[in-house]
C-alpha cells in the first residue's frame, strides 16, 4: 500500500481512519525517516486506513514552547489546529513522544481536541485485536534494554505497552538501574536538542549511554527520534557496541517485513 | 495565680504576638505572587493531601528514610496532644487534667506517645548521623552551605531537646505519683517512663523531683514555642506548608504548559481566525513570562516556602547529574530567599507595595541564565518532590521572560524558531516534508515490478 496524504483521500471523497503524524524528525532526519518507514510497513502490514498531511504538516512546536518562545509555538500550532480541524480529524498516531504529548495535552487549550496515541500504544492494541502477529525471530534469546523517553514515560505515564511490545520478542529483556518513573532523560528534552550542553562535567547522553552499556545488552529499544539520536550520539562517543533502535524497527527486522 | 502562671501566660501572649507577625508576612509574601485560581476537583485534592501529605506516599519510595521521618513526624504530631493538657497546666496549674477522665485510654494515649518518642529520638540521631557524617551528595551541594546546612542540623538538635523534655518530665512524674498522689494523678503504667523514671530518678529528693518534673515541662514547653517562633525562617515550614501546597499542586497533564491566551488571540488575530477587537490590538502587549516573584503565581511562591530542602529533585535532576549549575532545589530556595528579601523591603517601607516595588533587582539576581538553560524539561524533579513542588513551571517562565520580553536567550536557538516560522520544520531543509513518502511509494513500486 501507498503512503497516501488526507488531500489525496478527500479529493477520493474517502478519509483516512487514523492520521498518521510524522513530525519533523520523522520526516527529514535521516535516521528517524527509518523509523518512520518501519511504522508505515507495520500499519500496512495490519491493513490500517491510514494517512499522512504531507506537506500540509508543520512542527506541532514544542521545543519553541519549551524554550520560552510561546508566539512561534501558538503560530505553528494554530496553523496545525486549523489543517487538521479543516479535515475533521479524530484519531492520530505519531512515533514523537514530543508530537504526542504537545498534540494530546497542549492542542486542546488552543480549539484542537482529537484522540491522539502514540505508535508504541497503536501497535499494542494491533497486537492484542489480533492483525499484528510479532514473531519471535532474530532476537531470541538476545539481551536487550529499554529506555523510557520523559515524554511517554513520566510526564504521560506509559511504561508498560512499549514493555509489553518487547516481550514478543522473545528476548532476554533486562531494566537500567535508571528505569520507567526514574528514568534519565537522554539529554534532548526542553530544546536541548537544538544547542550544546551548559557547561559541566558530561554530556547527558554519555551518562546515559553509560548506563545501557552498563546493562550489558546488545540493543537499546527506544521510542523518541531523539533519545535515538542522543543515545547513538552517546554510543559512538564510547565507542560502544549497542545498537539503537525504535521498537517499530524491531518488530519489523524480527517479522521480516 | 503563681508566678509560674504569669510567665508562663506572658511567654504564651509573646509568642503569639511574634508567630501572628512573622506568618503573617509570609503569607503576605506568598500572596506577592499572580493571582491563579485553583478551586476544582476537590474531591482528588483532598485525596492528595490524604496520600501525599498526611500518608507521604512519595516519601515511601526511599523506604529507610521514609520510616525514619515517620517517626519523627508522628511523634511531633501526636505529642500535640500532650501540649494541650501542657497548656491548660499552665494556665490552671492543675497537673494531668485528662488522666482521671480517660482512665485508661490515657495510660495508652500517652505510651503510644512515649513510645513514637523512642523511635523519633533513634531517628533523629540516626538523621543528625546521615546528615553529618554520611556523604550524601544531596546534603552536600553548594546551595546547601550556610544557614540551610546549620537549619537542617538545628530542628534535629531541638527534637533531642524536646524529647529529652517529655521524658525528664513524664519520669520524674511516675515517681512522684506514689510521693504525691493528690498534685500527681496516676496515670496507669506507662510504656517508658514507668521504667526510665525509677532507673534514672529513683532515690532522689523529693524536691529534686519536682525541681526535674517543672523543669522537663518547661524545656518541653519553650521548645514548642521556639519551633512555632522559628519555623517561618526555616525549611520546616513544610509541616505546616505541606498540607496546603499537597491540596493545591498542579492535577492537569505535566505535559501541558501554561497556555498563554494573550499571545494565542494575538496569533489568531494576525491569521484572520478572529476579529483583531477581541485580542485587544490597541493595548501595548504586557511583559511576558516572569523575571521576579510578582510574575510568578503565589502558588509557586507556596512551593518555595513548603520546599524542605531535601535534594531529592536535584539528585535525579539530568542536568544537575552531569555536572551543570542547574539545580532545582536551588531554584526554590532561590524563589524563597528572593520573596524574604522582597518582603523585608516592604516591611520596611511603608510607601512600598507589591504594585510600585522596585528595588532594581530581580529574581535573575538570584538564578543565572546558565542555569535555566540547562534544563531539559524532564519533569524528574517534579515525579521525586515529596511534598508535590513543581520546580519546572517557575524555569519554563523564566525562560519565557527572556526570550518574549528581553529577546535575548541562546544564539542557538534563533535557527531552530527561524526555520519553524519559515519553514514549518525545526531544520531549514531544502527537501519537501513528503520526500520520504514520495521514495517509500516509489520502492513499492520497484517491488512489484
Ligand atoms: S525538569 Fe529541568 S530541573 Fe527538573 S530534573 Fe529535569 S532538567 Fe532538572
Ligand atoms: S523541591 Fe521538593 S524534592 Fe526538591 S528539595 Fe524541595 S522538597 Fe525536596
Amino acid at each position: 500500500m501507498k503512503v497516501r496524504t488526507v488531500a489525496e483521500l478527500t479529493a477520493e471523497g474517502k478519509a483516512p481512519d487514523i492520521l498518521f503524524w510524522v513530525g519533523c524528525a520523522g520526516s527529514f532526519d535521516a535516521r528517524a525517516q527509518k523509523v518512520t518507514v518501519a511504522l508505515c510497513k507495520i500499519l500496512n502490514e495490519a491493513k490500517v486506513n491510514f494517512a499522512i498531511l504531507g506537506t500540509e504538516e508543520s512542527c506541532t512546536g514544542d521545543p519553541a514552547r519549551r524554550a520560552g518562545n510561546e508566539f512561534v509555538f501558538q503560530m505553528t500550532a494554530i496553523q496545525n489546529i486549523e489543517t487538521l480541524n479543516g479535515y475533521s480529524i479524530k484519531k492520530i498516531v505519531t512515533a514523537c513522544p514530543h508530537c504526542f504529548n504537545t498534540l494530546k495535552n497542549e492542542y486542546p487549550a488552543l480549539g484542537g481536541n482529537y484522540e491522539v496515541i502514540h505508535h508504541t500504544q497503536l501497535i499494542q492494541s494491533l497486537i492484542e485485536e489480533g492483525k499484528l502477529t510479532v514473531e519471535s525471530g532474530e532476537f531470541k534469546g538476545k539481551k536487550i534494554t529499554y529506555h523510557d523517553s520523559c515524554y511517554l514515560g513520566r510526564v504521560n505515564d506509559i511504561y508498560e505497552t512499549p514493555r509489553q511490545i518487547l516481550q514478543n520478542l522473545d528476548a532476554d529483556l533486562s531494566e537500567m538501574k535508571r528505569c520507567k518513573s526514574k528514568g534519565l532523560c537522554c539529554g534532548a528534552g526542553g530544546a536541548q536538542m537544538f544547542k550544546e550542553d551548559e557547561p559541566g562535567d558530561k554530556r547527558i547522553n554519555r551518562e546515559r549511554a553509560d548506563e545501557i552499556v552498563e546493562t550489558g545488552a546488545e540493543i537499546v529499544a527506544a521510542n523518541c527520534p531523539f533519545c535515538i539520536t542522543m543515545l547513538s550520539d552517546g554510543m559512538k562517543a564510547k565507542e560502544a557496541n549497542v545498537m539503537v533502535y525504535d521498537i517499530s524497527e524491531l518488530i519489523v527486522q524480527s517479522n521480516n517485513l | 495565680m503563681g508566678l509560674q502562671q504569669i510567665i508562663f501566660l506572658l511567654l504564651l501572649g509573646i509568642t503569639a504576638y511574634l508567630a501572628f507577625k512573622r506568618y503573617g508576612a509570609v503569607k503576605r509574601n506568598i500572596f506577592l505572587g499572580q493571582e491563579e485560581d485553583i478551586s476544582d476537583n476537590k474531591g482528588q485534592r483532598w485525596k492528595n493531601v490524604f496520600l501525599v501529605a498526611l500518608g507521604q506516599k512519595k516519601m515511601f519510595k526511599r523506604f529507610i528514610p521514609a520510616i525514619l521521618h515517620f517517626f519523627i513526624y508522628a511523634a511531633f504530631l501526636l505529642t500535640q496532644i500532650e501540649l494541650i493538657e501542657i497548656i491548660l497546666d499552665g494556665l490552671t496549674g492543675n497537673h494531668r487534667m485528662f488522666a482521671s477522665s480517660l482512665g485508661g485510654f490515657y495510660t495508652f494515649l500517652i505510651s503510644f506517645i512515649e513510645i513514637l518518642s523512642v523511635l523519633a529520638f533513634v531517628a533523629t540521631l540516626i538523621f543528625l548521623w546521615r546528615r553529618n557524617m554520611l556523604k550524601l551528595p544531596r546534603f552536600h551541594k553548594a546551595e546547601m552551605n550556610g544557614w540551610p546546612k546549620l537549619d537542617g542540623n538545628l530542628i534535629l538538635y531541638g527534637e533531642i531537646l524536646l524529647l529529652i523534655g517529655i521524658f525528664t518530665m513524664n519520669g520524674a512524674d511516675s515517681l512522684l505519683q506514689s510521693i504525691d498522689p493528690q498534685h500527681f494523678p496516676a496515670t496507669g503504667n506507662l510504656a517508658v517512663s514507668s521504667w526510665l523514671g525509677p532507673a534514672l530518678f529513683g532515690g532522689l529528693e523529693v524536691s529534686t523531683l519536682h525541681f526535674l518534673e517543672r523543669a522537663g515541662w518547661w524545656l518541653h514547653l519553650l521548645v514548642i514555642l521556639g519551633f512555632i517562633y522559628y519555623l517561618p525562617i526555616s525549611k520546616h515550614l513544610h509541616i505546616f506548608l505541606a498540607f496546603p501546597n499537597v491540596y493545591f499542586a498542579k492535577l492537569r497533564s505535566r505535559g501541558e504548559m501554561e497556555n498563554m491566551p494573550v499571545i494565542m488571540k494575538e496569533v489568531k488575530s494576525m491569521m484572520g481566525l478572529i476579529p483583531e477587537t477581541e485580542a485587544d490590538a490597541s493595548e501595548e502587549l504586557p511583559e511576558f513570562g516572569a523575571k521576579d516573584i510578582f510574575d510568578l503565581s503565589w502558588k509557586n511562591i507556596l512551593d518555595a516556602y513548603t520546599c524542605t530542602e531535601c535534594g531529592r529533585c536535584t539528585s535525579v535532576c539530568p542536568a544537575n547529574l552531569t555536572g551543570k549549575k542547574l539545580s532545582p532545589r536551588k531554584i526554590m530556595m532561590d524563589i524563597r530567599d528572593r520573596a524574604e528579601e522582597v518582603g523585608k523591603i516592604i516591611d520596611s517601607d511603608s510607601e512600598k507595595t507589591k504594585d510600585n516595588f522596585d528595588d532594581g533587582k530581580s529574581l535573575f539576581d538570584y538564578i543565572t541564565k546558565e542555569e535555566i538553560h540547562a534544563c531539559t524539561a524532564c519533569n524528574a524533579c517534579v515525579e521525586a518532590c515529596p511534598v508535590m513542588i513543581d520546580p519546572l513551571e517557575p524555569i519554563l517562565k523564566l525562560r519565557r521572560y527572556e526570550i518574549l520580553t528581553e529577546s535575548a536567550g541562546p544564539a542557538e536557538w534563533v535557527p531552530m524558531f527561524t526555520a519553524i516560522e519559515n519553514t514549518g520544520s525545526v531544520w531549514q531543509v531544502p527537501d519537501a516534508r513528503d520526500k520520504w513518502a514520495q521514495e517509500f511509494n516509489a520502492n513499492l513500486e520497484e517491488e512489484k515490478q
